[in-house]
């Protein structure tokens, strides 16, 4: 196997006084979608904005492409190709969908082939191309999101609960988009709570508790056994 | 997973009171001033209240316009702000009083040259301080409101006394340069012409700013800093390089509303940015933290008030703005045009 894309060592992370990741390893290999699981409140978040440089790691080493960004300040670490979709979206609702966009191209004006790929993922976003975004629906919202990360091909992408608290029809549509830029080789660590979106979409899994890493292997294995899961999150694929 | 349904949104038809409702704050200016033609008799007495409102409410928002920037982009509150319209006010008072012989020429172009000179001369020096105060004061209280307030009053304290040290105690009276003294008569109503002259650069000020803030990428970064910085930052900007930038152009638009103010009043002193502060936080208030359209009609109709006040009845004058901010926050406790933060 190629070396990984991203590799975190040993990380801790403190917000306030509370300690939340206690020593996260994770690997993030080349071209596949990396999940991270767990249940709610144990670091997922935590350890993306980590990543990002939304918060510092006090401890341990985070590498990117084989450079060390522990320290590195978030702009120099989005620049250095990572894509970041954040759990509450992020996007800037005074701003019309185009200059979300505009925005989110931050190396040069929007390359049109790939904003034609993104309007073939998320159609909504060409109607309402000129709308203010505050005035888009909870799904369009979340579609921008995700298409911000994907106006420009980044190394990687990080992205974090796409599909909380979306209806069924617009989950599917996510599911879509993810599949897509996973067919085009993108590095992908997704933090997903929807286990068949997980299961659908990747190719290893780690899980998650208490700010540490307790299980990692192929999303495969964990999709098969029922015990695992339940040992590891309290759930299983008979729930749903 | 089941197949999602053909997703197909449509746009809705909005009906007249939303469509006016984002409208609605920019039509309290031409109601402000219908009001005022109802309440004064006289047209003349009307027009020269308007244009002098005007004048007074672009010279209030060409002040205020960067201390919104400031706030809404970067969460500080700058008490100090006001140091940069007496610096900008005594810089350019200085360098028109050596230009004496210029602005005392019956001639237009060298009056304008002057004025110039000391716009320019002033906005340089404000900039200049403002950079150092943003560095020295400024960055080391980033995310602490209670210092950010303390610290920049005390920032506004050491510039005033240090305007005494270096130009005196005193007050220094400035006479207009010739071409901006007088008044032309429209409809029967004296119009000064320095009033007029106020207005327009208030309007060049604004359009030039919403030129920036609407149409290039730079603008587009600020607007979207104001909303999410942490977001802005996530895509691959350097937000701080492009605070200490609108910091430095908001302490020079300071700096230019200072020289204006003072030759509006016609006398400078070091504690004139200090009173103006009042105005300028009524402004960047009823207009809604980070807007700068907000700061624009928020000015306005405070010049606008305060001019009809004073006429129709002198004593509600003091009370006039503070009764506007009140009215206005009932009505939208986040300003007329609220910035959506989403931090």
């Amino acid at each position: 196997m190629s070396d990984p894309i991203l590799k975190l060592e040993g990380v801790h992370t403190n917000i306030a006084q509370y300690h939340i990741l206690q020593g996260v390893d994770l690997e993030v290999p080349r071209g596949a979608v990396t999940m991270l699981l767990g249940r709610n409140g144990v670091g997922k978040t935590t350890t993306l904005r980590s990543i990002i440089g939304h918060w510092r790691a006090h401890k341990g080493r985070i590498l990117f492409d084989g450079e060390d960004i522990t320290a590195k300040p978030t702009p120099a670490i989005a620049r250095s190709g990572v894509g970041f979709v954040p759990e509450n979206m992020g996007i800037f609702a005074d701003l019309t969908v185009e200059e979300n966009m505009v925005l989110a191209a931050a190396s040069g004006p929007i390359d049109s082939a790939r904003l034609d790929w993104v309007f073939s993922a998320f159609p909504p976003l060409k109607t309402f191309w000129k709308s203010e975004a505050g005035n888009l629906s909870g799904g369009q919202k979340q579609m921008l999101s995700i298409a911000r990360a994907m106006i420009e091909e980044r190394k990687l992408y990080l992205i974090d609960e796409p599909t909380k608290g979306l209806a069924p029809a617009i989950v599917s549509t996510m599911a879509r988009a993810l599949k897509d830029l996973k067919a085009q080789g993108a590095s992908i660590l997704l933090v997903e709570q929807n286990f068949a979106v997980a299961r659908a979409l990747g190719d290893t899994a780690n899980v998650m508790d208490d700010g540490r890493m307790i299980w990692s292997g192929a999303m495969a294995d964990l999709a098969s056994n029922a015990a695992l899961q339940e040992q590891l999150m309290g759930l299983s694929l008979e729930t749903h | 997973m089941t197949a999602a349904p053909k997703h197909a949104p449509k746009m809705a038809e909005l009906s007249l009171a939303d469509r006016l409702g984002p409208w609605m704050p920019v039509l309290l200016v031409p109601l402000l001033v219908v009001l005022g033609a109802l309440a004064i008799p006289e047209t003349s007495s009307w027009l020269t209240l308007t244009v002098s409102g005007l004048a007074m409410g672009m010279m209030i928002f060409i002040m205020a316009s960067g201390l919104t920037l400031v706030f809404g982009l970067m969460d500080v509150i700058n008490f100090g702000h006001g140091a940069f319209v007496s610096i900008g006010a005594f810089v350019g008072v200085s360098i028109l009083l050596l230009l004496g012989q210029m602005t005392a020429a019956p001639s237009l172009g060298l009056n304008l040259i002057a004025v110039l000179l000391a716009v320019l001369g002033a906005m340089a020096a404000t900039g200049a301080v403002g950079w150092a105060f943003e560095k020295v004061i400024v960055m080391p209280v980033y995310g602490h409101h209670l210092k950010q307030i303390l610290v920049t009053m005390g920032g506004l304290i050491v510039v005033e006394q240090l305007i005494i040290v270096l130009w005196g105690p005193e007050e220094i009276y400035i006479a207009r340069p010739e071409a901006l003294k007088g008044a032309i008569t429209f409809a029967g109503a004296a119009l000064e012409k320095y009033r007029l002259v106020a207005v327009a650069v208030g309007l060049v000020v604004f359009i030039a700013m919403r030129f920036v803030l609407r149409r290039t990428k730079i603008g587009l970064i600020v607007r979207a800093g104001v909303q999410n910085g942490e977001m802005v930052q996530a895509l691959g900007y350097r937000l701080r390089r492009v605070f200490v930038g609108v910091f430095i152009a908001g302490s020079a638009l300071a700096g230019l509303g200072g020289v204006m103010w003072g030759l509006y009043q016609e006398v400078i002193t070091a504690q004139m940015g200090n009173q103006a502060m009042i105005l300028i936080f009524i402004v960047v208030i009823i207009g809604g933290l980070g807007s700068v359209e907000g700061c624009f009609i928020g000015a306005l109709l405070v010049g606008l008030l305060q001019n009809y006040v004073a006429f129709l009845e002198p004593k509600a004058a003091l009370i006039s703005n503070i009764a506007l901010m009140v009215a206005i926050l009932m009505w939208r406790p986040m300003g007329m045009i609220p910035v959506v933060k989403a931090k």
